[in-house]
Formats: C-alpha cells, sequence, structure tokens
C-alpha cells in the first residue's frame, strides 16, 4: 500500500486532522508543564529534560523531543503526583494494570474514561446497540478502568449494566503455576455467572466480552441446546490481541450464524488499553477477509506503527513495525509508550482521516513471555 | 508450492492465519500450513462420537486389511495432499526440509510406519493379549476360555499433540483407526507431513474421511485438543510430563533418557559391544526417546568413551540429500547454540571430559541452521550433572558407577538394555519401576519390538477392563 491510494478528500481531511492535534498538543503540553495546572510528575521532569516543553513543543512531532514513557514510573506512590494542578479538587479514580505479583501499575483518571467511552459510543450502530438497552460486562472487576467505563458506557446509552466478578490476577497465576483443570473450573464459574444473568429477565441487548469468554459463553449456550441468537443479545464489543481475522470470522460463521445481515448479530472489536484509552475498528466483512484495522480517538490519542530499531520512525503504508501509543489529554500526558504489540501502518480513510494499525499481535520478542488474553 | 488446509472431520478448511514453511537450508518456500483456532477444535470436538460411529459400522478385520493398503500407498504411492500431490520422494524432501534430518533416515521412518500398518493384526492380537477384536467393538464378549469380558472405550476418539523431532514416534497412534476411534492430531509445527501424508493414504484406503481432524497450529491448538479430547497423547519434555502426570485423560511422552548397563560379569567384554553403543547413540541422528543418552559400568568407561569418541567424534554434518548424511540440522534459530551453551556449563564439573574434543568443534553455524556434532562425555560420577542430560543429537555419557549403585542412580528410564548374565542384577532390573522398556542382553535401545507395548499399552489407555455380567441365554452360542 503506498500514499496514491488515498484520495484528494482523504488527504484534505488528513491535512485538517493534523492540524487540530498540532494544535492540540501546543495546548495539553503547556496544560502539563505549566506551574499551575501541570502534575507533580512532569513539572519535576521538566527539570530533567535537556528542552523547554512550553517554549519547543509546537506540533506533534516535537514530541520526540521527549524520551520515551517508560509505564515502570506508573508502578506505587503517591499515585497523587499524577494529578494535575488544574484539576485539584475533584474526584480521582485509579485503575491498575498488572498486579499478579508484586505492585501494579497505577494510573489515575478523573474524567477520561467517560469521554472515551462516550466518544466510543457514538460509532456503535444504534440497530445493534439499541439505546436504552441493558447490558452484560462479561470482563474483568476490580480496580479496572475496563468495567466501570462499559457500565459507564451503558449507562449513557440509557441502560443498565449487569457485571460477573472475575479476578483476571487469580486467571494469571492458575496459567503461570499450570493448574489447567484449575483455568477451566475458573472459566466455567465465570461463565456460569454469565448465564445466570442472561436466564434472569432482565432483557440484555448489548454485552462486553473478552475473547476467550464470549467463545466460552458460545459454547456454554450450545451444551444447553442454545445458540448465541437465543440470548436476544444484538450488539457485542470486544477486544485485544486475541481478537484476530480468523476468530472474528469462526464467531461470525459458526457461533453467530453469519454476518450481521443475516444473523441480526454484530461485533465490533476494539484496541486499548488503560494509558490509551480505546481505538475502534473499521467495519470488520467478509469481503475484506475479516481484517481488522483500528484507529486511535485523535487528538486525545494517537497510534502510530514505528520501525522496531528507531521508535521516532514511522513504518511505510502496510509494513510492519511496533505499536506506539500517545495520550494527549488533560489528565494525562503520555509523549509516546511502545505497546507489546506489532502490527501494520494503515492509511487514513473518509471516517478516520490518520493512519490506523492492523493485524495486532504481540511483539515478536516478548510474544513468548506475555500471557494474553488472560480473562 | 503446497497449500495444506485445516482438515475438519475430513472436510478441508482455509484459515485466514497460515504459515510459510520454508528449507531450512535454503530458505526456499515448501508450503502453506493453515493454523487452527482452538474455538475450531473444541467446537467440531461436538462430533467426535460420528467417528467412531462411523468406524463401528466396519468390522475391525477390515479395518486391518484397508490398513495395509494403506500402508503401500503410504510408503509407496503418490498421494493427495493439500491442493497438490505427493510422491514418496517429494516426501522425504519435505519433510528432511522443515525437519532438518537427512531425507534417507526420513525414507527409513517411512518403512517403519507402514511396517506397523501391514502388522496390525499380530500388534493388536500382542497388545490386546488374543482377545476377540469383536470386544472392543460391542465393549463385550466371551473369550475363548468361556468367560464374559468387557473392554468399554473410554473416548470416541485419540488425540495426539506431535513433536516436531522424530518422525519415529507417529507408529504410536497408527492403531487407534483398527480400535474404531477416530484420529484428531496436532501436527508438530516442523512436521506436519506425517500426518497428513498418513491420513491420505488411509482415506485411499478407503478409511472413511470423516473420522479425520487436522489441525495444524500454535500452543491454543494443542490446549484445545488436550481440554476436549477424552484421551490424548501428548510429546513434550521433562515440564509437560510432570504437568500430565497422573491425569487418566493424557498420556504424555517426554525425553528418554533411554541407557545401556553394563553389569560387572561382560564389563571386561566391553569391546564386543561397541558396535550396539553407537548404533543406539548415533542413529536416526540421536532424535528419538528411544536412542541411549547413557552408558554406564563400574570400570573401563574411560575407555569406552575413548572408542565411542573416535568412532563418532569425526562424524561431519553434511547436505541432507546426501546418502551419507548422519545428523540432522537444528531449524529453529538459536536452539543449537542454546543447547551448546548448556553443555559448555556442565563441561566445567570437576570429573566431566568431553571425549569428542580432540575430533573439532561440535557447534556448526550455518546461515539458515546450525548442527551439532556427535558428543561422549564421560562422567566419573553419577552425581555430575551431565550423567543425566539428554539433547537432541547424537549425544552420550559413559558413567562410571559402582553395579549395585546403578539401578538407583540411573533415575527414569524409557528403554533400559542391560547386558549382565548375573540374575540378580536381571531380577533387579526387571523389578525397577522407573524402566518402562527393559532389554535384557546386548539389544540396541533404539530397536523396538512392534509387539510390546511403549510406555503404557495403547488398549489399556483407549478402553477399560470391567465388570460385566450377562444371564445364560445372552451368552453367545
Amino acid at each position: 500500500m503506498s500514499t496514491d491510494s488515498i484520495t484528494a478528500e482523504v488527504s484534505a481531511s488528513a491535512a485538517a486532522a493534523r492540524e487540530k492535534l498540532d494544535a492540540h498538543t501546543r495546548e495539553i503540553v503547556q496544560w502539563h508543564f505549566h506551574e499551575s495546572t501541570g502534575c507533580p510528575f512532569w513539572l519535576q521532569k521538566k527539570s530533567e529534560l535537556n528542552f523547554d516543553p512550553l517554549a519547543e513543543v509546537n506540533c506533534f512531532d516535537d514530541l520526540k523531543k521527549f524520551p520515551l514513557f517508560e509505564d515502570e514510573w506508573l508502578r506505587g506512590g503517591p499515585v497523587r503526583r499524577w494529578v494535575p494542578k488544574g484539576l485539584e479538587g475533584k474526584p480521582v479514580y485509579v485503575f491498575e494494570t498488572g498486579g499478579t505479583t508484586g505492585i501494579p501499575k497505577s494510573r489515575m483518571v478523573i474524567e477520561d474514561h467517560w469521554t472515551d467511552y462516550e466518544m466510543f459510543s457514538d460509532t456503535l450502530p444504534d440497530k445493534y446497540f439499541p439505546p436504552g438497552s441493558n447490558w452484560l460486562m462479561l470482563g474483568p472487576s476490580g480496580p479496572r478502568r475496563l468495567r466501570l467505563a462499559v457500565e459507564h458506557l451503558c449507562q449513557y446509552r440509557g441502560g443498565i449494566c449487569f457485571c460477573i466478578d472475575l479476578d483476571p490476577r487469580w486467571v494469571v497465576k492458575l496459567i503461570k503455576k499450570g493448574w489447567m483443570e484449575h483455568l477451566e473450573a475458573y472459566n466455567k464459574h465465570c461463565i456460569d455467572q454469565a448465564l445466570t444473568i442472561l436466564s434472569a429477565g432482565h432483557d440484555i441487548k448489548c454485552m462486553f466480552a473478552t475473547p476467550k469468554l464470549l467463545e466460552g459463553l458460545c459454547s456454554a449456550l450450545e451444551d444447553e441446546g442454545k445458540s448465541f441468537q437465543d440470548t436476544g443479545i444484538t450488539g457485542i464489543f470486544s477486544g485485544g490481541t486475541e481478537f484476530t481475522p480468523q476468530w472474528t470470522r469462526f464467531c461470525v460463521e459458526e457461533f453467530f450464524g453469519g454476518p450481521p445481515e443475516e444473523s441480526g448479530i454484530y461485533m465490533t472489536p476494539t484496541y486499548g488499553n488503560t494509558l490509551m484509552g480505546l481505538a475502534c475498528s473499521k467495519p470488520v466483512t467478509a469481503a475484506e477477509n475479516y481484517k481488522i484495522s483500528y484507529y486511535a480517538p485523535q487528538p486525545r490519542a494517537v497510534t502510530e506503527v514505528v520501525e522496531f530499531d528507531d521508535p521516532t520512525k514511522v513504518v511505510g503504508y502496510g509494513e510492519t513495525g511496533r505499536v506506539k501509543l500517545t495520550t494527549l489529554t488533560k489528565e494525562l500526558f503520555v509523549p509516546g509508550f511502545l505497546e507489546r504489540d506489532e502490527g501494520e501502518r494503515e492509511a487514513p480513510f473518509d471516517k478516520y482521516p490518520w493512519d490506523g494499525v492492523s493485524g495486532v499481535r504481540p511483539f515478536r520478542e516478548f510474544a513468548s513471555s506475555t500471557t494474553v488474553g488472560v480473562y | 508450492m503446497l497449500d495444506i488446509p485445516i482438515l475438519r472431520w475430513g472436510k478441508p478448511y482455509e484459515s485466514l492465519e497460515i504459515d510459510e514453511v520454508k528449507h531450512f537450508m535454503t530458505g526456499e518456500p515448501i508450503a502453506k500450513m493453515h493454523r487452527a483456532n482452538g474455538g475450531i477444535i473444541k467446537r467440531d470436538m461436538r462430533q467426535a462420537q460420528k467417528a467412531r460411529d462411523t468406524l463401528r459400522e466396519i468390522p475391525i478385520v477390515d479395518l486391518i486389511e484397508r490398513l495395509g493398503v494403506a500402508a503401500d500407498l503410504y510408503e509407496n504411492g503418490t498421494l493427495p495432499i493439500g491442493d497438490g500431490t505427493q510422491s514418496p520422494d517429494e516426501f522425504a524432501h519435505q519433510q528432511s526440509a522443515s525437519t532438518g534430518l537427512p531425507e534417507h533416515m526420513c525414507k527409513h521412518n517411512m518403512s517403519k510406519n507402514s511396517f506397523v500398518l501391514r502388522n496390525m493384526q499380530t500388534i493388536l492380537d500382542c497388545l490386546t493379549r488374543g482377545l476377540p477384536l469383536e470386544v472392543l467393538t460391542r465393549g463385550w464378549g466371551v473369550e475363548s476360555r468361556g468367560v464374559v469380558v468387557s473392554y468399554q472405550a473410554q473416548t470416541p476418539v485419540l488425540a495426539a499433540v506431535l513433536p516436531s523431532n522424530s518422525p519415529g514416534v507417529h507408529t504410536l497412534w497408527l492403531p487407534a483407526i483398527p480400535l474404531q476411534m477416530g484420529l484428531v492430531l496436532k501436527p508438530g509445527p516442523q512436521e506436519p507431513w506425517t500426518p497428513y501424508r498418513m491420513v491420505s493414504a488411509f482415506i485411499e484406503a478407503g478409511i472413511p474421511r470423516e473420522v479425520f481432524a487436522l489441525y495444524p497450529g500454535e500452543a491454543e491448538a494443542g490446549a484445545a485438543v488436550l481440554e476436549s479430547c477424552q484421551r490424548s497423547m501428548i510429546f513434550g519434555g521433562t515440564p509437560t510430563v510432570e504437568r500430565y502426570h497422573g491425569n487418566p485423560k493424557v498420556q504424555a511422552h517426554g525425553p528418554g533418557f533411554s541407557k545401556i548397563l553394563l553389569g560387572d560379569d561382560v564389563v571386561d567384554n566391553w569391546e564386543q559391544y561397541i558396535d550396539l553403543m553407537a548404533e543406539s547413540i548415533y542413529i536416526n541422528s540421536g532424535r528419538g526417546c528411544i536412542n541411549c543418552s547413557g552408558i554406564w559400568a563400574s570400570r573401563h568407561t574411560k575407555e569406552i568413551a575413548q572408542a565411542l569418541a573416535e568412532r563418532l567424534g569425526p562424524i561431519e554434518a553434511k547436505p541432507p540429500q546426501d546418502p551419507e548424511a548422519g545428523l540432522a540440522a537444528f531449524t529453529v534459530k538459536g536452539m543449537a547454540p542454546a543447547v551448546w551453551g548448556m553443555i559448555e556449563a556442565d563441561l566445567k564439573e570437576a570429573g566431566v571430559t568431553d571425549m569428542t574434543a580432540p575430533y573439532g568443534d561440535r557447534l556448526v553455524e550455518m546461515e539458515h541452521c546450525a548442527y551439532l556434532r556427535p558428543m561422549i562425555v564421560h562422567c566419573e560420577s553419577p552425581e555430575n550433572a551431565i550423567a543425566k542430560k539428554e539433547y537432541m543429537f547424537p549425544f552420550s555419557t559413559v558413567v562410571q558407577c559402582p553395579e549395585d549403585q546403578m539401578l538407583a542412580k540411573i533415575g527414569q528410564t524409557l528403554v533400559g538394555t542391560v547386558i549382565t548374565d548375573n540374575p540378580q542384577l536381571i531380577q533387579a532390573a526387571s523389578d525397577a519401576t522407573h524402566i518402562d522398556r527393559l532389554n535384557i542382553g546386548p539389544i540396541p535401545t533404539s530397536k523396538l519390538n512392534w509387539l510390546q507395548p511403549h510406555e503404557g499399552n495403547i488398549i489399556d489407555f483407549l478402553f477399560r477392563s470391567r465388570a460385566y455380567q450377562v444371564t445364560e441365554d445372552r451368552m453367545p452360542a
């Protein structure tokens, strides 16, 4: 793929989006590095930099002047060092990642998760995610951003969200210990909770599910002689590196009973983490071999596909590289974080006139040591 | 280049995830393998009973006859594979290309597999101890001595998560079809060739295609097979064996740690046994679990090691097409240097001598692959760490150990060849529960009698002998 395939209209939209991103970058950097609004962490970091971010960051590309963000900085407290002075006094959430052993990484959030999921809500087709309908959250509980974010998404759309209890740290321990029977039993325990909720007359029409749990739910329904269609759920959103084109095709063809126009069931993938929020996908279709291409919610977050050896250089369209995330909100400033994933750079298109990433999978150097899709 | 789809109960399925298999030495593309996701496997296993039902409609004697036809087709036929065909020469080339095994060894392994197919009647007769085979079909019957017996199938299919290192292991799952059980195979990443060719030969020989499922894929596919099948074989390292220890659903095959023990009564004549020791270490490039990785004796160990080093040390890596090639390549990047690193660390221990050192470097690195040339290591004590190691190339220690301590010190042993006429040693070896296959006398560890069970009797794994009583009027006339 080359830039030749990008139309003049998309090029113009992409240029406008870039201008907006540059302006947004300036605003956010000013916010985080100004003594009156910035957080203690970045104000302290400013003294270690060999440039003045207030004067020398004028566009998105200028963020390359910062060293890469290290998520290890998020481990341990005090978490308030991340709260910008400009937002002092607002109620603060803390969300954690990792933590199976040792101290987890913590991210403080005030309203970002609401904003991110409200923007995501606008991308969901009402036909399959009917406003006012109730949701099932078939994912992790505990100090996870996802749990509250999905509930907010549901409430934002006028519904009530039903949740299960799921401790992903215990799941990781089971996998590491090789206690596969316990893993199966815990998986069943989670699915049983979902089946109970679905059987209780709550008129649930939408759900979030991780790929593993969605597969487990479909399989458990078949054990009962039912199909996923019998649940009445018409809209699903899911995410993670296990959400591959082959897995999507398998679900659509074998569990759902065909594409949305035949089965009435629509599933959309998302990509994201506690740092970034979530990137949406282009519609996934059989005609495109279920290809999944993610686009970040620019300008609040940016995904780039960069060279493995030089994270300051993006690869060509269609080429493979490591996924680099940048977060630019008033709550959090992440000037370039190398994700544990790799993928191919995707061109802008009319709906999202900026770069995307497809074929997301665990970064080859970490793949053998990473425990993915634990819940 | 062949395009090889997944086989879902006989029906080809093209995945959106495809791996390219390349020649280990040239990088030439050999095949495109379609990769199964775990969900497909779990879902297909809902239909597993149909495979057994289908096979039970065909009498076992007929199935055995068709296996004889399959033997010839497997060894000599040009068979459909994926979107193309495959001759025996192409098979050997392709298998060699991805596993690193020399082509002549690939051909030799073909004859081993077809031998087992041709002799299935006798093999089943031995493994069932002469049971009328209809008993396995019906679940019960009457023995020749007039007693009712029942063997209840514990699964409709036999599953196997297969390895890449030794094509010889495929003989273990071959009895499944005449036992009227479907076959669910997850091929090793570098060795899809034998399962696909064997299944193709079975189908051409008249076994219904809907009893076969082949799922190339990653670890997720293997886990799905183990989770969803009632009886599975898996091949792996010591952690795999430990993980499934005591799990009745899984028969785990691990490293062999096969050994030759020389009794004090014969050890002074050690030169007589050098040929069989060398063969046990070197045959099939030392890749199998039945290859010898330890020779134990109370004296003359340095001389034995010296003689073996002189025999095996000079062997060089040769191209896979060379009929004289005796060494298989390590085709997975970084594996051979990693193995060599582990050996080097162990060689630093006092009392350990690399007897093959005078014959040049052992690690030979090439552009796309690497070789490890044969190694003979002398150990002055069974306590030396390297004395209990096994590697995927011709590697053996020669361990000095008093005869009365040998059985206590050798550890888990898949094949133990005990060369002695000492009745006490023979009895003690016969009683040793940590030796699986016991050879008494000068029999190479690599020489298997197919009429004997291997790491457990497959009949006991797949069927359960239980009480079954019937009234007189139900007894067959």
